[in-house]
């Protein structure tokens, strides 16, 4: 199942080499999630309202491997902005994409830009 | 290495070895002991619990493994016949010897049954061990297959009235027959013992006061007792309970000194006029005294223990103090010291509240510098403060009668004062002698750190529990001069638990999750918190889980349970488990449709497993377009109510169980709680819906239900406890719905009943006071709160198929109309499951 894991690299914003338009951004809840299609990659998108920010991130938790993080809850950790699986409540800084609650695999996590009221992500190809 | 034989395995016995392998030198001798019962000592003072549901496992004073793991030889079912102290042995019934170099008397007491005429006959019984209490069940059962009720118990002291509240437990009309012209005559005043007897009357007991018994009728069976004063009782059994002769047979055998009246002489060591032989416990004369309560018992052990195996003798107390707290049939009594005298050295001052129930009194010196004694009947929460205040001579307010009256006026502190100012010596648990200095010793110490430690290691507050809010300030007020108050605060983000957030947020109205984090928190908040306040705000407004979705639990937040692979379950309300064929007709047409794996749960509903996300709202409007409505599964909130058929069908059923498990699903349904929540109603006491493994469990019996809380299945099992017995309909959902708002108000997030009352100071019988005595003043509030949920239920499933804005919260992607690609399934027998984890 491991493989499913190989297509997401945590990507920068100088590393984009597309801008993906992803959808509106009254279609996604605040400081919720929910997920986008790229291609065959599974992105879970983040408003988080009350920091002013979006994140994204790859869709699949490691842990187990299902298509779950968009439907996580976000919160912080100490000031650090984390989502956490809504299976087994394992959480994930949306920044570093660090585990930070054991010792999974980090999760990618990809550049958010907003553009006249649409959300893009930030892909290396 | 030194044999020490032990007769007699009972409460006593038990402590004696408990503080045997506790005591330094313990690996220099071998213990052996005998119990003529075919089980390990248990606890008698709470035998009548064994009708209420506890086990015998549940009464006992120690795991099946215990004698074992101290090397105890422990010989059960075997009787000492003989004691030989030339040879220093003794004799079991089958003759085999065993020798000792000391040897331990712990042969208690057996019932003192008085020589009245007809006391052999059928019906008649004594109330001493679990072997009576089988015997009087099953005589009670013939009994009543010959519709026959009527149930005297000889003797209106402590035991008499435990052996009474026993033989109601059995569902008989209860007599308490006294010689005295009061109840507990060791203990009570006559003021004293009309309260109780009126609170005791109203529970449907009936007393009978200045009673001597002739004789007793009848047969064979008894039918009944004729008085000396020429008046009648027609009873169909008699359970006598006229007091304890001390077991000293054996010791009369091998001529060591006993009583006039039974009992083996002991000094302040314990030892018997054998230096090698000790006597503890209801067997052991002391002060010309046989002390027939535990505490005493359990000391004569410690002091027993002390003189065989350490250098550090102790010695028995010339003045052993009797005084007793305890609850009899629902009824709060306590005695301490002098409380019966009246001379002119002495000024007593009575309370009396008829309204209330309540009787108190104590005895004052007449210079109004100490505390003699006293007893409370009704209300006994003060009593561990006027004990220390007696016990201890502190001196007292100036105006003594603040001692039972409460200051008027001033600022409801504690009689007491500071629990701090106690002295050292103070005893704060008398069942296991634990002073105020070892409670707080084992926290300076750092051994302990909280009260469970402190319980586990001094063992206070495991006796009788009478102490266990005075240990707990001690705890408290400890650790805090230690700088160590720890605070039980729900996540980084709040400084609260979560009964001040319900109050916070109830007090201020907060209607949104920022508001409340923005004014009482900081940081951004966590999938802890989150939760934790939608389900309070639903608690309070009778929101649905559509309010706010991202701070719900994910569960919530999709209206169905996330399963191993990220798909969701299914399961619509079916009220009490009652359902039609054509609705279950409905169930398998949707099954097939969706292609569902379908199971029958443990709550007598359907669960369709393997849902995508963006099947949901199809499925549910399916299932809303026939009559169904969401079912709560995920939520934590009422689940289901199972239920047996009850009278309605089955041959046994005592009420329409399926009836009232519906009116209650529906009354219940939807309401959020700190967890899920489960009910059974059964039909009667075979208790086929397993109600007892509930959040709430109704019972029916012999006029009525019986209401059990707090009781769960899972990791832990637990029954529930019963909180009320034979009450109506309308009663149950009464104290229901004071129970499930105080567990709402009060539980910490994710604390099921069971640990909630586990954690609640006073237990079981504090919850009955407030739900049922309304203590805290708080049952009109509660059920006004109910009644409020109650009012504005609203199934959110409905909600969301009829609302577009929800209904986007389940496409798996909000750019595609794709679903998940991920989703693997395998066939199972003719069905199907998700691909297994690798």
């Amino acid at each position: 199942m491991e493989e499913i894991l190989e297509i997401y690299k945590t990507t920068t914003v100088n590393e984009v080499a597309v801008w993906f338009k992803a959808a509106k951004v009254s279609d996604f809840p605040k400081n919720g999630g929910a997920c986008i299609k790229y291609n065959n990659k599974q992105i879970a998108v983040f408003n988080f309202e009350r920091k002013q920010e979006w994140y994204a991130c790859q869709n699949v938790c490691p842990h187990k491997m299902e298509m779950v993080l968009s439907r996580g809850m976000i919160g912080d950790q100490g000031g650090v902005p984390k989502v956490a699986c809504p299976m087994h409540k394992k959480t994930f800084s949306l920044e570093s994409g660090e585990n930070l609650n054991g010792d999974l695999e980090p999760i990618a996590t990809y550049p958010v830009k907003i553009e006249d009221g649409f959300v893009y992500i930030g892909f290396s190809e | 290495m030194k044999k020490v034989v032990v007769i007699g395995n009972g409460m006593v016995g038990y402590k004696f070895c408990e503080k045997f392998v506790a005591s330094e030198n313990y690996s220099d001798f071998q213990l052996t002991v005998f119990g003529e019962e075919p089980r390990r000592a248990y606890d008698r003072v709470h035998l009548s619990e064994y009708y209420a549901g506890k086990t015998e496992e549940d009464l006992s004073m120690s795991s099946a493994t215990w004698y074992k793991e101290h090397h105890i030889d422990l010989h059960i079912s075997e009787m000492i016949t003989e004691i030989n102290r030339e040879e220093k042995t003794v004799a079991n019934h089958r003759g085999e010897k065993y020798a000792y170099d000391y040897l331990i008397l712990a042969t208690g007491s057996s019932a003192f049954v008085p020589p009245i005429p007809g006391v052999e006959k059928e019906g008649v019984f004594v109330y001493r061990t679990i072997e009576d209490l089988e015997a009087i069940a099953a005589y009670t059962k013939k009994l009543k297959s010959e519709g026959k009720t009527q149930a005297a118990v000889l003797g209106g002291g402590l035991l008499g009235l435990e052996a009474a509240n026993a033989v109601k437990e059995l569902g008989l009309d209860a007599h308490v027959v006294e010689f005295a012209p009061r109840l507990m005559p060791r203990q009570l005043d006559q003021g004293g013992s009309d309260m109780l007897q009126a609170k005791i009357e109203e529970l449907g007991l009936e007393v009978h006061l200045n009673k001597q018994t002739e004789y007793i009728k009848g047969e064979k069976a008894i039918e009944g007792l004729k008085y000396i004063d020429g008046t009648e009782l027609d009873v169909d059994m008699l359970v006598i309970s006229a007091g304890i002769r001390p077991r000293d047979e054996l010791a009369k055998e091998c001529q060591l000194e006993t009583g006039i009246r039974g009992g083996v002489i002991v000094d302040n060591t314990m030892k018997t006029s054998d230096d090698n032989i000790f006597a503890i416990g209801e067997v052991a004369l002391y002060n010309n005294m046989i002390y027939g309560l535990v505490a005493p018992g359990y000391d004569m052990a410690d002091v027993a223990v002390s003189h065989i195996t350490s250098d550090t003798k102790k010695y028995m107390a010339d003045h052993i103090d009797m005084s007793t707290q305890l609850k009899l049939i629902g009824t709060e009594v306590a005695s301490f010291g002098d409380a019966l005298s009246e001379n002119e050295d002495i000024d007593t001052i009575v309370y009396e509240n008829k309204r209330k129930g309540v009787y108190k009194r104590i005895n004052v010196s007449q210079d109004g510098t100490h505390l003699l004694g006293g007893i409370l009947v009704g209300d006994s929460s003060d009593y561990n403060a006027l004990f220390q205040i007696y016990n201890t001579a502190m001196a007292l307010p100036e105006n003594p009668e603040d001692l039972i009256l409460g200051s008027r006026g001033g600022d409801g502190d504690s009689l007491l004062g500071d629990v701090m100012d106690l002295p050292d010596d103070a005893q704060i648990c008398s069942c296991e002698s634990v002073s105020k200095g070892a409670i707080c010793g084992a926290i300076q110490d750092g051994s302990c750190n909280d009260l469970g430690d402190v319980i586990s290691c001094t063992k206070a507050g495991t006796g009788c529990g009478g102490c266990k809010p005075m240990v707990k300030d001690l705890v408290d007020a400890t650790l805090k001069s230690l700088g160590k108050e720890v605070k039980d605060t729900i996540c980084e983000h709040f400084e609260y638990n979560r009964q001040e957030l319900y109050d916070i947020i109830k007090l201020k109205g907060y209607r949104k999750y920022d508001e409340v984090l923005d004014h009482i928190g900081k940081g951004d908040g966590c999938e802890t918190c989150k939760p934790v306040i939608a389900s309070i705000m639903a608690s309070i407004y009778a929101d649905t889980a559509n309010e706010e979705a991202p701070i719900q639990d994910s569960n919530d937040r999709f209206l169905a349970n996330i399963q191993r692979n990220g798909t969701y379950s299914v399961v619509p309300r079916i009220p009490g488990g009652e359902i039609t064929p054509e609705k279950l007709i409905v169930l398998g047409e949707v099954g097939k449709k969706y292609e569902l794996y379908t199971k029958i749960t443990g709550g007598q509903r359907v669960d369709f497993f393997g849902a995508r996300l963006d099947q949901l709202p199809k499925i549910w409007k399916d299932l809303i377009d026939h009559g169904f409505e969401s079912g709560h599964a995920y939520g934590k909130s009422l689940r289901t109510i199972k239920s047996c058929v009850g009278s309605t069908w089955c041959r046994y059923g005592m009420d329409e169980s399926v009836s009232f498990a519906i009116e209650l699903e529906e009354r219940y349904k939807g309401l959020r709680s700190p967890h899920k929540l489960k009910g059974g109603v059964s039909g009667c006491i075979r208790e086929c819906a397993e109600a007892r493994c509930k959040d709430f469990g109704v019972i029916a019996v012999e006029g009525g239900w019986n209401l059990y809380v707090c009781g769960n299945g899972g990791a832990n099992p637990k029954h529930a406890e019963l909180l009320a017995e034979q009450i109506d309909n309308e009663t149950v959902i009464k104290y229901l719905d004071r129970f499930l708002m105080f567990y709402i108000r009060t539980a910490a997030p994710l604390q099921r009943t069971a640990k909630w009352l586990d954690k609640l100071e006073g237990g079981i019988e504090y919850l009955k006071q407030v739900v049922i005595e309304d203590s805290l003043s708080l049952a009109e509030d509660l059920e006004k709160e109910m009644s409020g949920l109650v009012g504005s239920f609203q199934c959110e499933w409905t909600q969301a198929i009829q609302d577009e804005e929800i209904m986007k919260r389940f496409n798996h992607f909000v750019n595609s109309e794709e679903t998940d690609d991920n989703l693997v399934f395998v066939p199972l027998r003719d069905q199907k499951m998700p691909e297994p984890w690798k």
